[in-house]
């Protein structure tokens, strides 16, 4: 299994888990495992069937954007990042 | 005359004789030397006067005025002149310091730092990378920060105690009660009060020498140039998705490193953006997201400490900005777990494609790359 690692404004949907253990062979497969366990994620990560603009996602330190997207390749020993853009700060 | 063939003189007296041509003989160290010496002379350190003297005196009978700090080893080296026969010498017994004001002629190199200076920063310079040189540098630097609250507290602190010269403060708000749990720049008597005006008082209380620059205005498309054209370095610590994206456009059209911090709850990030030469914050995420993605500090809440850890990692990149030392976290995202008390990281790339700093910019602007920071 991976591990995916939930971003702190998404962990209302996992009730509070901040990892979750997914099975799949590529990011794609352990998201819809990821959305099996956890349904109300699907419509936070993504966005008419894509993954959402607004959420990065990384296996281990790496941006999927630039090795293969979706059908990047994962093994039992990679961490699946979501990572959403955050702003809180000053006020 | 002394019994050791030598005569002695006070200070005046010396100054006096310097002016009639007597030849100079400066018998401190090196490192005493470099701080300031007697226009003309020549230093021979005591110890090698026996080997030395020789090839900077080549006839006896010279009139050599000798000195040291006080006397007490040009006395040594006078005694050691007069027996090697050199038949003129006279030491100078008083102190060097009063030389300049008493009218001698006086070489120093520039002063980088006032004394009060040298020792209020006596620990930073005693760092090999910083010296006198990288005190310079920060004395001379100026950085903005975006939101004088939980993040601009902890950097404006210690960016004032270190010696950063100017602090440009951005932030329409006023103190309230609920900021104190982490906003460490105020206090409960500056309840009410405007942040800006808060953290001036603060800050001149730790560090009267540095310049505050105070601007009670909220960062907008319209102001935001004016407001960082005139600094080195931005910090980001607002609250605010609007806010991040006109900063960063703005940032990347002048050139301004920007050091982004946020924070959540249990959770913070930090990076550095460098206007082309690293990934902007369009490169990460290049269109705004949704305001549900980001609730900001008074609805979803934080802990105390965290902004202080996060500023801090923040405040740190400031000074290997100026100085222009180190890795930064350009290219890089770390993040902080409180919770779990892990740091990690992603790599973050430079997109091509971005709308900010993408290729197209690139090739449209004639400008060239200016250093900002670093000199």
């Amino acid at each position: 299994m991976s591990t995916v690692r939930i971003p702190p404004v998404l962990r209302e949907e996992t009730g509070g888990n901040r990892t979750v253990e997914v099975h799949g062979a590529t990011v794609a497969e352990a998201l819809e495992d990821l959305f099996a366990r956890h349904p109300e994620l699907r419509q936070r990560v993504t966005q008419d069937g894509e993954l959402s603009p607004f959420i990065n996602v990384y296996v281990n330190d790496r941006d999927v954007r630039y090795r293969d997207g979706l059908a990047t390749e994962i093994g039992p020993d990679d961490t699946v990042i979501l990572l959403p853009a955050m702003a809180g700060g000053a006020r | 005359m002394s019994g050791d063939g030598f005569r002695e003189v006070g200070v005046a007296e010396a100054v006096a004789l310097a002016r009639d041509g007597f030849q100079i003989i400066d018998v401190r160290e090196q490192a005493e030397w470099d701080a300031g010496h007697v226009a003309g002379a020549t230093l021979v350190r005591l110890a090698d006067v026996p080997t030395r003297i020789g090839e900077v005196v080549g006839d006896k009978g010279t009139p050599l005025l000798v000195h040291c700090a006080v006397g007490g080893r040009s006395a040594r080296a006078s005694s050691v002149l007069a027996q090697m026969g050199y038949t003129h010498v006279v030491n100078l017994k008083g102190p060097i310091s009063h030389w300049k004001e008493l009218g001698g002629d006086w070489d120093e190199p520039p002063q980088l730092l006032t004394p009060s200076q040298t020792r209020r920063y006596a620990r930073q310079m005693l760092i090999p990378e910083i010296g006198a040189e990288g005190q310079r540098k920060l004395l001379d630097s100026s950085v903005l920060l975006i939101g004088a609250g939980g993040l601009g507290s902890p950097i404006a602190l210690y960016l004032a105690a270190s010696g950063i010269g100017t602090i440009g403060l951005v932030d329409d708000d006023v103190v309230d009660e609920s900021n104190l749990q982490r906003q460490v720049l105020h206090g409960v008597d500056r309840v009410g009060m405007r942040k800006v005006d808060s953290a001036e008082k603060t800050l001149a209380g730790l560090n009267p020498e540095t310049r505050v620059v105070k601007h009670a205005e909220r960062l907008t498309a319209d102001n935001v140039e004016r407001l960082i054209a005139g600094y080195d370095v931005v910090v980001d610590g607002t609250d605010n998705f609007d806010t991040r994206y006109v900063l960063n456009d703005a940032a990347v059209r002048l050139r301004k490193p920007v050091i982004h911090g946020s924070i959540y709850r249990w959770d913070g990030q930090v990076t550095t953006f460098v206007p082309f030469e690293g990934p902007c914050y369009r490169c990460m995420y290049p269109t705004q997201p949704p305001p549900e993605l980001a609730p900001a500090c008074d609805v979803a809440g934080v802990l105390g400490v965290l902004p202080g850890i996060v500023g801090l990692l923040q405040a740190n990149e400031v000074f290997k900005l100026v100085l222009g030392l180190g890795q930064t976290l350009a290219g890089r995202l770390l993040m902080f777990d409180a919770l779990g008390t892990t740091f990690d990281e992603v790599r973050i790339w430079r997109d091509p494609a971005c709308p900010a700093c993408g290729e197209s910019v690139v090739q449209a602007s004639t400008r060239q790359p200016t250093v900002m920071v670093g000199r």
